[in-house]
Formats: structure tokens, C-alpha cells, sequence
């Protein structure tokens, strides 16, 4: 499963951060029909969660009402240089990841 | 297909119970036992949270909405978690997003679908169990869910 | 010297018949929307359409069909090979033997070049090579020949362009040329360019191509969709393209 993260280029150890995140998918609610008629049936990201070095920093529970390939802001606490990683999976058990390198210069 | 959506409604997506086609077209919710099972019965206090949502969202298929709260986010005092209702979507619990100290900020971004126009009600989860809520109104001219799309 | 006069009411009809009349000012599509979707066009990480180009831009390196070669094998870099391409089309190929949109040529380099099995209209793959191939003439200004062998392509735009269709007995001028701005059912008319399609709709919750929004309009005015790669719907591509000449492009769009 597609998904795009974005961080800063580099922050100072210490700093308040902010991490994007844009993952492919269509979130679908259950109520819309195909071109029969019939339901489409629901699929969504249900979870997803973001670390740093390792540490958990952010997790999110999803649902219907969240837009389709759903896009995502929050912070973290930039502590050292390392992998910012994003992992999510959808109601069927598929999942996705991305990561990005973070450069933390030390004050 | 029927039996899969019974199935789903007792999924963790959506932890209250699925409304039926009628009733979601019947409009705006009561939420408040939804808002007491979250606190736990605890009663949630306003203020320490900023909701920004636009006052005319152009599609109910995409509303940006951005959380914002006061908390230090020290091991002390945090927000735990934010959860968001919408109290005229088929399923009023949109989402939960769960933090720490080591998110720096309890603070949120995201897209939201919205059915119609609607108060959007925030609950910021402290880490010593207590609550706080805001809410913000927004007016959507097509709405995602229920309004047909080509 | 009243025929003379004819003569040359006719050449001056014939002269500005070459060129389609343009709505003034010209304005893109992006002006008539709202504000919060101004600001996801604009946003090159936040745009949804974004996860489409992001994707192409992978297919762009897979080997693909029995000649396992991958779009880059023959074009190398898509910043550098295609910037410009998709501001001109649709255009007439030589080895199609007519005019085609952006999406058949891809098509063609598929089928030919890769021997592999064309894309579907409207599939992931296809919208995303689209996409990205379109993405790389963002800032370059919408130019199509609507002359020599593309002429009657044109022409047939043109017609279906200003021809009333549809339950509602419209034609795309009514809207475009004559209700651009005002406000229809809580949206804002636009003038009906191409220039930011393929472009993510909020109402789809994906991204589409131009064809299929064209399609949409038929829908609008409650008429009968013409199929995706019908001729007339290629024909209304190249009269609107002609019709947007100097607008840039900006790929991908966001639409409500």
C-alpha cells in the first residue's frame, strides 16, 4: 500500500517537529454503490502509528470518517538522528510503511 | 453482504452501533451517551482546546480539520489521546489519535468526511483520566456518505 | 462591391473561425474553487493527486511486457524527456494515423513498444503514468496544433463544443463561455480548461482523467455518455486545449 511521509530536512535536538503523512487508499464507507448497484464494502486504514528512533511518538485509530487516502499532521520530540517510520494496516490485514531519515543537530 | 455489515458494526472501527439508512438521513444524533461512554461518566470541562474547521466546507468528502491543545506533554501532565465525533455521520466516532510526551504536541491534522452540516465534537483525554471538550460548527453543502456521487 | 464585401466578411469569418473564442479574462480552473481546495492544489506533498504521480514515477522504472523494458529504458528521465509533452496534446500521431490524448499515447508505447496489453481507461496504471507524465510540464503553457491533419479533429470539436445536448438542451458555451463565475447549485462555474487534468475530485475520492470528467458533464446535462476513448471525446479534449491555449498547466489538479 502506497503512503508518502515527509519530515523536516533537519531539526535541532530538542525541537517540536512536525511529521506528514499521506497514504493511498480509498476509505471506503459502505455506502456508496458500484456501477450495478451494489455496495461497496467497507475497507478503511484502521490503524496507524509513527516512531522515532524507535519510540512510539503517535498512533492513531481510523475509521470511515476519516477522507479518502487519508492524510495525517502530528508532532514529535526530536531526541537524535534516525529513522522516522510510519507503519498502517486496513480492516482486510493489508499493510504499508514508509520511513525517512531525520538529521538532529545537537545544541 | 448483509451478514459482513453486521459483522463490521461490531468492528473497532466503529464502536458504536451502525445506524440504519433512514436513520442517518434522519439527521443529527444525540452523542452524549457516546460522549459518557469515552469519559467513562467523568464530565468533560471546555477550554485547553483549538478546533479549526472551516465554516463551509465545499464536499463533505474532504474537510480539513486541524486539533490543537494547551498541554505542556510532560510525563506529569499530557494528553493522552483526542478523539473526534461527528454527530450527523452513519458512524459518529471519526477517529482517536493517541499521544505522549515524546509527541511534543498534542496536536492533530487530518481530512475528515462529514455527512452534513454539523457540530464536530472534540475530547482531549488528560493523563490524569480527567476530560476536556470543544466543538466546532461547520456548514457542507454536498455531503460525503449519503449523497450520491458519479 | 457588395461581393467584395462578402468576400471579405467571409475570409474574416473564416480567419477568427481558426481560433476559438476565449472567455476574458482567462482563468484557470483552480480560481473557481474554494479556498481549503486552493490550498491542497498548492500543497505538493498534501495533494492527493500526488500518490498517482508518486506512482507513476515507480511504474515509469518497471519492466514491463515481453520486451521488458521499462519506460525509462527509451525516454531516461521523465523531467527531462517529457517536460512539455503533455501541454500539446492531443495530438495528431503518425503512427496512430490520428489524433490522440496523452492517455493513448501511453497506450501506444505500451502496446507496441513494451508488448504488453494496453492499460484500461480510468486504471491505477494508467492514471498514474498520466499523471506523471503530465506532471513534468507543471508551468509550461497549454499549446495544441489544431492545424494540417489535426484540422478536422479540431473542427469536430469545436461543433460538438457549441452543439446543445442532453435533457437539459445545453451546450458546453452555455456554461463556459456564458455563466463562468456565477454560481450553479453552491458551486462556482468554471471556464472549462484542461490545463491541471488529470485532477483529484473530492466527489470521486480519486484521481481522474479528463475524459472521465468530460463524461461527467454529458451526465450534467443529462445526456448520454460517450464512452471512454470515443473520438468525440478526444475531439472536445483538442477544441478545449485549442481554446486554453497560454494558460500553464498545473498537474494534478484538485477539484471538489
Amino acid at each position: 500500500m502506497l503512503g508518502r511521509l515527509q519530515v523536516p530536512p533537519s531539526v535541532r535536538k530538542g525541537e517540536v517537529f512536525e511529521i506528514r503523512v499521506l497514504v493511498q487508499h480509498p476509505m471506503e464507507t459502505g455506502f456508496r454503490r458500484d456501477m450495478n448497484g451494489a455496495a461497496i464494502p467497507v475497507n478503511v486504514v484502521d490503524r496507524l502509528a509513527c516512531r522515532v528512533g524507535g519510540r512510539e511518538v503517535f498512533r492513531a485509530e481510523l475509521g470511515t470518517g476519516i477522507a479518502a487516502n487519508p492524510y495525517l499532521v502530528f508532532t514529535a520530540v526530536a531526541e537524535a538522528s534516525g529513522a522516522v517510520e510510519i507503519e498502517w494496516s486496513d480492516d482486510r490485514g493489508e499493510r504499508g510503511q514508509a520511513s525517512a531519515m531525520l538529521e538532529v543537530i545537537p545544541t | 453482504m448483509r451478514r459482513r455489515a453486521f459483522l463490521l458494526g461490531g468492528a473497532a472501527v466503529a464502536s458504536a452501533p451502525l445506524l440504519t439508512h433512514a436513520q442517518a438521513l434522519a439527521g443529527v444524533q444525540d452523542i452524549r451517551p457516546l460522549i459518557q461512554s469515552i469519559t467513562r461518566g467523568a464530565t468533560a470541562r471546555s477550554g485547553g482546546i483549538e478546533v479549526e474547521l472551516p465554516q463551509l466546507a465545499e464536499n463533505g468528502n474532504s474537510v480539513p480539520l486541524r486539533i490543537r491543545t494547551a498541554s505542556p506533554m510532560t510525563a506529569a501532565e499530557h494528553v493522552k489521546a483526542i478523539h473526534v465525533l461527528a454527530e450527523r455521520n452513519p458512524r459518529p466516532r471519526v477517529a482517536t489519535f493517541h499521544f505522549s510526551p515524546a509527541s511534543g504536541r498534542a496536536e492533530v491534522a487530518t481530512r475528515v468526511r462529514l455527512a452534513g452540516s454539523q457540530t464536530v465534537t472534540v475530547l482531549a483525554e488528560l493523563s490524569d483520566n480527567s476530560f476536556r471538550i470543544a466543538e466546532a460548527k461547520v456548514l457542507v453543502t454536498t455531503g460525503a456518505c449519503l449523497d450520491d456521487s458519479l | 462591391m457588395r461581393i467584395f464585401a462578402i468576400c471579405i466578411a467571409t475570409l474574416a469569418a473564416l480567419a477568427l473561425a481558426a481560433e476559438p473564442q476565449r472567455p476574458q479574462p482567462m482563468r484557470g480552473g483552480i480560481e473557481f474553487q474554494g479556498p481549503d481546495i486552493q490550498a491542497l492544489q498548492a500543497d505538493a506533498f498534501a495533494n492527493p493527486g500526488s500518490l498517482w504521480v508518486a506512482r507513476g514515477a515507480a511504474l515509469w522504472e518497471e519492466r514491463r511486457g515481453t520486451a521488458a523494458m521499462p519506460c525509462a529504458g527509451c525516454h531516461g528521465k521523465a523531467a527531462a524527456s517529457m517536460k512539455g509533452v503533455a501541454a500539446r496534446y492531443p495530438k495528431h500521431d503518425a503512427e496512430a494515423g490520428r489524433v490522440i490524448d496523452l492517455e493513448e499515447r501511453i497506450n501506444l508505447c505500451v502496446t507496441r513498444n513494451q508488448k504488453a496489453p494496453a492499460l484500461a481507461w480510468e486504471s491505477e496504471p494508467l492514471l498514474a503514468l498520466t499523471a506523471h507524465v503530465a506532471a513534468q510540464s507543471n508551468g509550461a503553457r497549454v499549446e495544441v496544433a489544431i492545424d494540417g491533419p489535426a484540422a478536422p479533429m479540431y473542427e469536430r470539436g469545436r461543433t460538438l463544443y457549441f452543439e446543445r445536448q442532453g435533457q437539459l438542451n445545453v451546450a458546453c458555451t452555455h456554461c463556459h463561455d456564458g455563466s463562468w463565475g456565477r454560481t450553479l447549485l453552491n458551486e462556482r462555474m468554471s471556464q472549462g480548461h484542461p490545463a491541471d487534468w488529470p485532477a483529484y475530485r473530492l466527489e470521486w475520492q480519486s484521481l481522474g482523467s479528463l475524459q472521465r470528467r468530460l463524461r461527467a458533464c454529458y451526465y450534467g446535462v443529462r445526456a448520454e455518455m460517450p464512452p471512454f476513448g470515443s473520438p468525440d471525446l478526444v475531439a472536445l479534449e483538442l477544441y478545449l486545449g485549442a481554446r486554453a491555449k497560454g494558460l500553464a498547466m498545473s498537474v494534478p489538479g484538485v477539484r471538489r
